[in-house]
């Protein structure tokens, strides 16, 4: 076989891949409630196209043949096990394999069934993120381990014990109808969490995989408007990833090259915004900062007193002291050095706050801001002091040599 | 499938408010014994009654008290017969001690017959 032909069958099973696998384990998942089961026969028909394609030519219709030949295998390992284990219980699930079947709504979609499932809140939220990833994402055990910093043995631990809970337990296959809105949000949370993690890490794999579940959801849940926000949020900060690191340090939002941020992106995620909304929550909210932001041509020329007014609706929706902080240095860059020093005052009243080395390097900017350069390097040091990685504290003790060179 | 519902005590349940999700609890009993979902529970009496038993190195151990010292205790339980697990959560959730106290769901773990 010439390498172009081979090319040629790992492009087509790929392709074939992203657009069925899912389907075809959510399905599986539902008629015979064998997770693993599901999964292997998908993997068994990937590695039989691999070794049929390149002698018989790739199918006219590569998804169907997978989802048919993994159906197969599915009804041949369940006959074994019935005459294995002499039991005739799963004679109606192979009758069901058999048949096409087809669902006609998207809230019946087999793959809303399993994002629920894996997200639901009787799991505990590692196990959620993990589940997810390796089910309803199809990462391997090996990648969730590296991406989440432990082995592979301990992931496939994780990701055994939160099956087993599932059936155990009695964990449900279903898209919920009593609490949907509070479940789309606990899904919408661990989407999120594998986003950040992605972030946090510099693991681009994982931000990435974290807006394909994003767009995902956006197509089983269209009426869910925080489902819209979370994705457009997501496009919107990713699309700075290339500006937020110069040689291994961290650029802050004003001092990155805006040229580097991915246009295509902030255009889809601003897009994704103008909507009419039933909804109004977090992701929303934060989703219009960021675009703010990611629409300014530069930090000055930014619409700081927009953001200030989102931040006000965001502590409305959802307090919390680290929005308050934020908040103050919008209030700095909108209504001046002095206004944004009282409302952090205001801000660091709150006890959670106490001792946090934001609150000493925002102080820290504004008074240099507002001329006052010896109260802000006593600020700056006692960030410095604060500082909980050495990367943070480098960049602290830059500006403090820069205000005192100034 | 079924489930028990462990109903734990909470010492510090009495500073909290009461929450208006919850049932009392006769209504609560009357609602699912009617549907056919509670099989069975009861109250137990408080940890001071307890008697713990163990057959170590052949000796019969009987002591006074629970098997485990801690600030919660078992307070009672009732046995649920549901569908799955989103139905006994919805069930537990509006049990009294779910806000006086706390409900461990366990399922049951028949023998495979």
């Amino acid at each position: 076989m010439s390498e172009g032909a081979a090319d040629e069958v790992a492009r087509a099973l790929a392709d074939a891949l992203a657009e069925q696998r899912l389907r075809i384990v959510a399905s599986l998942i539902r008629t015979t409630g064998d997770w693993d089961l599901a999964e292997d026969v998908v993997s068994d028909a990937a590695e039989r196209a691999l070794l049929t394609w390149p002698r018989d030519g790739v199918p006219a219709n590569p998804a169907a043949w997978l989802t048919a030949t993994a159906r197969r295998r599915a009804i041949d390992v369940l006959r074994r096990a019935q005459v294995e284990r002499g039991k005739l219980a799963e004679v109606a699930v192979i009758e069901e394999l058999s048949d096409d079947y087809t669902d006609p709504s998207p809230m019946g979609d087999d793959r809303l069934r399993l994002v629920f499932t894996c997200c639901h809140p009787a799991l505990a939220l590692e196990a959620r993120v993990a589940l997810t990833l390796k089910v309803v994402s199809g990462l391997s055990t090996e990648a969730i381990g590296r991406a989440f910093l432990t082995s592979e043995a301990t992931m496939g631990q994780r990701l055994l014990r939160a099956k087993n809970k599932i059936t155990h337990a009695g964990i449900p296959y279903r898209v919920p109808t009593d609490d949907l809105a509070e479940r789309v949000d606990g899904v919408l949370a661990v989407v999120y969490l594998v986003f950040t993690e992605g972030y946090a890490t510099s693991a681009r794999s994982l931000a990435d995989e974290a807006i394909r579940l994003g767009r995902l959801l956006v197509m089983l849940l269209p009426d869910s408007d925080e489902t819209r926000a979370l994705l457009a949020l997501m496009l919107l900060q990713h699309a700075r990833r290339d500006a937020r690191e110069v040689d291994g340090e961290r650029v802050t939002l004003e001092h990155q090259d805006r040229s580097r941020w991915h246009r295509d992106e902030i255009d889809e995620g601003a897009a994704l915004l103008r909507h009419r909304w039933t909804v109004r929550g977090p992701y929303g909210v934060q989703a219009d900062i960021a675009a703010a932001h990611a629409t300014a041509p530069s930090a000055a020329e930014t619409d700081w007193p927009a953001i200030v007014a989102l931040y006000d609706e965001l502590l409305d929706i959802a307090p919390s002291p680290v929005i308050a902080l934020n908040r103050a240095v919008a209030v700095g860059m909108s209504d001046g050095a002095l206004a944004g020093l009282a409302a952090l005052e205001s801000a660091a009243e709150d006890s959670r706050l106490a001792g946090h080395y934001l609150v000493a390097a925002a102080r820290g900017d504004l008074l240099s801001r507002a001329g006052l350069h010896e109260e802000a390097l006593i600020a700056l040091e006692q960030a410095i002091e604060l500082a909980p990685t050495e990367q943070e504290r480098r960049q602290l003790e830059q500006r403090a040599a820069e205000l005192r060179g100034s | 499938m079924k489930y028990m519902m462990l109903i734990v005590s909470d010492p510090d349940a009495a500073d909290r408010p009461s929450d208006p999700a919850v049932d009392p609890v006769e209504d609560w009993v009357a609602k699912h014994d009617g549907s056919g979902k509670r099989l069975d529970g009861q109250r137990l009496r408080p940890p001071e009654s307890a008697t713990t038993i163990r057959r170590r190195g052949g000796e019969l151990l009987i002591t006074d008290g629970p098997f485990t010292e801690t600030r919660e205790w078992i307070a009672g339980f009732d046995i649920l017969e549901c569908d799955d697990l989103d139905e006994a959560i919805a069930i537990a959730s509006t049990h009294p001690m779910s806000a006086a106290g706390t409900i461990e769901v366990r399922p049951f773990w028949p023998y495979e017959g």
